[in-house]
């Protein structure tokens, strides 16, 4: 077995995922699964193989550092949940 | 005339184009056939409102000389593309309140070439899926039936919206995205055609990302033509992504010549999977046959990685999702459940936002690029993606097309599969290769199953070369001369 529950809660919160107890346990038998299926990739042998960052053989283009969008914050903001005064409000995080 | 909506999108084109019809009495009519489509549960949202205004200033330009090369046509849009102002959901609950204020770069190509939207289209939450059965909105009823049975089936994912709207007839053509097969997968299942361009063909700006290393729009339709048509409208350079590709759009109708004579078609020999069923490889095999008959000459080819596609495209797929849906946070937009601290609100909004099969993506892929397994699973997947797309680049030099199988099997029933992932997985098996080389494909109905279920075959091409893609699937198309219809058709 590749992770245990204990793997399980620990991922789930690195993702800030909640995940409820029942749930969790059905996700250490379906992520066990996933996980031995790929490991048939171990039969590869792939030394000296580069991983592949895209398929799209460019160098990555480069524009004009200048602005080019104007202030638009009130449709930026448009969609928040919460906002006031021009920004997004969020639990205080400082005591 | 025929019917509007039975029309095909090129036929209403030169329908407009000659003034036998009115942008706005086509546009009704799919209206109307949008409503009678309700129990598909195919739209997640309608604009009837916004098709008729888009359908009179249609009819003005139009009547003046100006028009675009989509004027007046009425299409669906799956739920990924952010439409300005109008809900773009991914058909998921954490972005149910979500109305953008920016148009995606392929929505706003096709409304400055005049086509007309009638409403955004069901799809797989966050496009992860092949049954659209994870959508927040519940699935897509296919509008086809297997013979004698009343049994309900999926229309395929994740693009299943798109794929069941274009088959029961409710709009003339629509977008689909495809990442493993999203677009592939659904046209297959419903008898329709539909086209995943080379990755950087179309923009990516404004689709809602879910991995972006394959992420790609596409066009999906009933003839071939049709999406050669919507796809010159939805390709193009976009300085807002990097990763779209400075080349000319060709005019992808013209290469619709119906003449593959010395054309050289791969039959891959890897694809023919244990298991396959007989009916699919007499298909198969009747396709190459099509080709050869119109003076392609047949080559068997050998893809020694595919096997390998499916494990690597879902850790590839996976660790770019946990990444890309770290944005959905309940600060910025979408849905916030608020908790004590910031913590427990980003735990409790993405932890009620996100559906199961989401959830279970995030943590595989949360996993697989954690500290101490990040190079046992994503380089060694990203190590075989380079592989995979070595084989297709040695078979190129081979061949000009590769000819396969869409999917290993019809559409199945609704439900089926759900508590076995892997199983699930498996109907992209033919189609996930292609999306990991970033090749141009295209499926396109066949033939039935003894069932009498569409089975579509794929055509995979070159990098940028749609066109033999397209003039190859053309000749595929006159051939099999598939006109069965699916149970459900939406109006008269």
């Amino acid at each position: 077995m590749l992770v245990d529950l204990s793997t399980v809660r620990h991922i789930a919160k690195l993702a800030r995922v909640r995940v409820e107890p029942e749930q969790a346990e059905a996700l250490v038998g379906e992520l066990n699964k996933i996980l031995e299926w790929v490991e048939q990739l171990d039969q590869l042998d792939t030394t000296g193989i580069a991983p592949m960052t895209s398929v799209v053989e460019r160098s990555q283009p480069l524009r004009e550092d200048i602005v080019t969008e104007e202030d638009n914050s009130e449709a930026i903001l448009a969609n928040a949940p919460v906002a006031a005064h021009g920004f997004f409000v969020v639990p205080k995080v400082v005591e | 005339m025929t019917s509007p909506t039975r029309m095909t999108l090129a036929e209403a084109r030169d329908a407009l184009a000659a003034r036998k019809i009115s942008a706005k009495e086509l546009v009704e009519a799919h209206i109307a056939a949008v409503e009678a489509a309700r129990p598909l549960n195919a739209f997640t949202f309608e604009t009837p409102e916004k098709a008729l205004e888009m359908a009179e200033a249609s009819d003005a330009r139009l009547a003046k000389g100006e028009a675009g090369p989509l004027e007046g046509i009425p299409l669906g849009i799956k739920d990924l593309f952010c439409t300005r102002d109008v809900p773009s959901t991914a058909a998921s609950r954490i972005l149910e309140n979500f109305r953008p204020r920016y148009e995606s770069t392929v929505t706003a190509n096709l409304w400055r070439d005049g086509a007309v939207l009638l409403g955004k289209l069901n799809m797989d939450e966050f496009a992860m899926g092949s049954s659209n059965m994870t959508s927040a909105y519940g699935g897509v009823e296919n509008p086809w039936r297997a013979k004698g049975s009343d049994k309900k089936l999926v229309a395929g994912g994740s693009s299943g919206g798109s794929a069941a709207a274009v088959a029961a007839r409710c709009v003339l053509g629509a977008t689909g995205t495809d990442t493993g097969g999203s677009i592939r997968q659904p046209a297959s299942f419903t008898g329709i055609v539909g086209m995943k361009p080379t990755y950087g063909r179309c923009s990516r700006w404004g689709v809602i990302a879910f991995a972006s290393s394959l992420d790609q729009a596409g066009p999906m339709a009933r003839s071939v033509r049709d999406c050669a048509i919507l796809l010159r409208s939805m390709a193009g350079h976009d300085p807002l992504d990097s990763t779209s590709i400075e080349q000319p759009v060709p005019d992808f109708e013209k290469a619709l010549t119906g003449d593959i004579r010395g054309l050289k078609v791969g039959i891959p020999k890897e694809y023919r999977v244990e298991g396959m069923s007989e009916e699919l490889e007499r298909l198969w095999r009747q396709g190459s046959n099509w080709l050869q008959a119109a003076g392609a000459e047949i080559v068997e080819i050998s893809l020694p990685h595919t096997s390998y596609a499916l494990p690597t495209y879902y850790i590839i797929a996976s660790a770019e999702a946990s990444s890309n849906l770290a944005r959905y946070d309940g600060v910025r937009y979408g849905l916030r459940v608020e908790g004590a601290t910031l913590e427990e609100m980003y735990d409790a909004t993405r932890g009620a936002g996100f559906g199961h099969e989401v959830k279970r993506r995030i943590l595989i892929g949360t996993y697989v690029l954690s500290a101490g397994y990040y190079d046992a699973y994503y380089n060694k997947a990203r190590k075989v993606r380079t592989l995979i797309a070595r084989d297709f680049r040695q078979a190129f030099e081979k061949v000009d097309v590769i000819l396969t199988p869409t999917t290993p099997t019809a559409a199945f029933p609704m439900g089926e599969k759900m508590d076995d992932p892997i199983a699930m997985y498996l109907n992209d098996v033919f189609t996930v290769p292609a999306s990991l080389a970033g090749q141009p494909a295209i499926s396109l109905p066949a033939g039935l199953s003894a069932e009498g279920l569409p089975l579509g075959l794929q055509l995979i091409g070159r990098a940028f070369d749609e066109e033999t893609v397209l003039r190859a699937a053309g000749v595929l198309e006159e051939a099999a001369q598939f006109s069965a219809e699916p149970a459900f058709i939406a109006a008269a």
